[in-house]
């Protein structure tokens, strides 16, 4: 074949079939931006101050978004803003209750043309701040009053260890935001994600948020792929695992490089600096957009079949491999991810009896985020909640790795029932929770202290 | 970079036809779009058709010409695209 100046057209064409074929996108733009300078002794003044920071910093983002993904021809999913955790914004104002700063975020968000907005957060995996509780006092109302708003509270690190009392706090609050939006299925649930050593660069929702680290406004971009991963591995069924490895590295260097040439693009159009790539899988209900379809692909006959945590830990390690060659600025939580809802696949597994919660959690310990968008018996007491987050958070911990939780206790639904979010949040069946009783754990409450490895200078 | 200037890579995809290269170019023409490479095969049945183009002279900004290139796509029944040359670089070379 001929080439045309320095390309071949089966490049080309390659190009043009992970967009076209296999759903090759960037998955999202996120906009972090610092509300420090906002936060003032009034909370009135202080929401007028970061409506406007937020409607001005972020007035041409979408449209910078769209102007990129059609030079380009690359789809960009998602424009999305991160902002400073609200509890540092809201605490001078002395105010228990930080609700008005979630509806003014969400107004503003809306007024920008943005579906989500993170950072309704709280750092607390040492001990409560005044805003801290002012946070936790206000998450439930906050969260199904509004549309936009996504919320995240670190609850433990590998330096500091696990704030127990934060765990079991959070527990209660999770079925009361569940109750709160009922009528929903418990959507509420889906905007609030509990971490362990949260990243303070992650572009994907619902748990982006602007960290105390970051500059003053930045453009993140989180990559996606599973579509073009997993027509790499169907079409190596001969291959080895080595040399499987070896061909996700390189489609991983691939997509990655995308995300990199627009979120310069981006960046530089909006005038701020470029912050990170992140370099995810994130699946979505589009057929072939499937994490556990990769896993499938790679040799397993249903995604939870023993096997799956080492299938799954190649696919981790060769996405990042590939991808941290490719962009010099990698962060976020960059790795696959694994939600239940949100992925046809791993909704497929869990129906037919294949994967279960405690499997989902061994998966967790080798991927990108944790046990996240997955249903539970809305009977569910808050204490297995609570116990569920600790599980999670101590895998992240003892690892030194991010991990989280996003789990939403159906209102009455039993296991083996559906629910249904719509749209991006898709459907998840109601998983059976182990229901032998942790409370007397769980309620001695205090921190369980950090692992050896926090002593690491 | 703007996206007005520069080189872009325009590929056309679909059941074979009569007048598919005529309709593209004629375009191209209008717009004094120059085509600075071309190439054309049949992969199975299907007609693929890859152009270099050079947008220095456009007489459209890049997002007016990529519509027009997808009206006459539609018309003829083929898929066309045009994307700018950066995202084959980006890509493929290191």
């Amino acid at each position: 074949m001929p080439t045309l100046f320095s390309f071949t057209p089966e490049e080309i064409l390659e190009t043009i079939r992970m967009v076209q074929v296999e759903n090759l996108d960037i998955r999202t733009i996120t906009l972090g931006i610092s509300l420090r300078d906002c936060a003032t002794g009034s909370l009135k003044e202080t929401c007028r101050r970061v409506y406007d920071k937020i409607t001005s910093r972020a007035e041409k983002l979408v449209a910078a978004g769209e102007e990129v993904a059609t030079a380009y021809g690359i789809p960009i999913v998602n424009k999305r803003i991160a902002v400073t955790p609200i509890a540092q914004v809201g605490e001078p104002s002395g105010e228990s209750d930080l609700t008005p700063l979630a509806r003014t975020l969400d107004r503003a968000a809306a007024a920008v043309g943005v579906n989500f907005i993170g950072g309704f957060s709280a750092l607390v995996h040492k001990g409560f701040t005044k805003g801290d509780r002012a946070i936790f006092n206000s998450l439930p109302e906050a969260l199904a009053t509004t549309e936009r708003v996504c919320a995240s509270i670190n609850v433990a690190t590998t330096r500091a260890g696990m704030n127990m009392d934060a765990i079991a706090e959070l527990g209660q609050l999770i079925k009361e935001t569940a109750q709160l939006t009922a009528d929903r299925g418990g959507i509420g649930c889906a905007k609030l994600v509990t971490f362990c050593n949260a990243p303070e660069d992650n572009p994907f929702m619902a748990g982006a948020f602007h960290g105390p680290g970051e500059p003053e406004c930045v453009l993140n971009v989180g990559i996606s792929g599973p579509g073009v991963v997993l027509a790499a591995v169907r079409q190596h069924p001969e291959a080895d695992l080595g040399k499987l490895a070896t061909i996700i590295k390189n489609t991983a260097f691939k997509v990655t490089r995308m995300g990199e040439l627009v979120g310069r693009e981006v960046s530089a159009r909006l005038g701020v600096p470029f912050g990170i790539v992140d370099l995810s899988l994130a699946p979505t209900n589009a057929l072939g957009d499937s994490v556990a379809e990769i896993l499938e692909a790679i040799g397993l006959e249903r995604c939870g079949a023993h096997g799956t945590t080492a299938a799954l830990a190649l696919l981790n390690d060769a996405v990042k491999k590939g991808g941290a060659m490719a962009s010099s600025y990698v962060g976020g939580l960059s790795g696959a991810f694994i939600p239940v809802s949100e992925d046809n696949g791993m909704i497929r597994a869990v129906e037919s009896g294949a994967l279960s919660l405690a499997k989902l959690e061994a998966m967790t310990a080798v991927c990108s985020v944790g046990l996240d968008m997955f249903a539970i018996p809305g009977d569910t007491p808050a204490d297995i909640i609570a116990a569920i987050i600790a599980d999670e958070a101590a895998i992240g911990m003892m690892n030194n790795k991010t991990t989280a939780v996003r789990v939403i206790p159906v209102p009455g639904k039993r296991p083996g029932e559906m629910v249904e979010f719509g749209g991006l949040l898709g459907r998840a069946p109601v998983m059976e929770v182990n229901n032998f009783n942790p409370a007397a754990m769980i309620r001695r409450g205090g921190r369980i202290p950090a692992p050896l490895q926090a002593l690491g200078n | 970079m703007t996206v007005a200037d520069g080189r872009a890579i325009i590929t056309v995809l679909g059941q074979d036809r009569v007048g598919i290269l005529a309709g593209i170019t004629a375009v191209l023409a209008a717009a004094n779009v120059n085509i600075l490479d071309i190439s054309q095969t049949i992969l199975q049945e299907f007609f693929t058709m890859i152009m270099i183009v050079d947008l220095k002279g456009s007489n459209l900004n890049f997002f007016e010409l990529q519509k027009q290139l997808k009206a006459r796509g539609e018309e003829l029944g083929v898929q066309v695209t045009m994307q700018q040359v950066e995202v084959f670089k980006f890509m493929h070379r290191i």
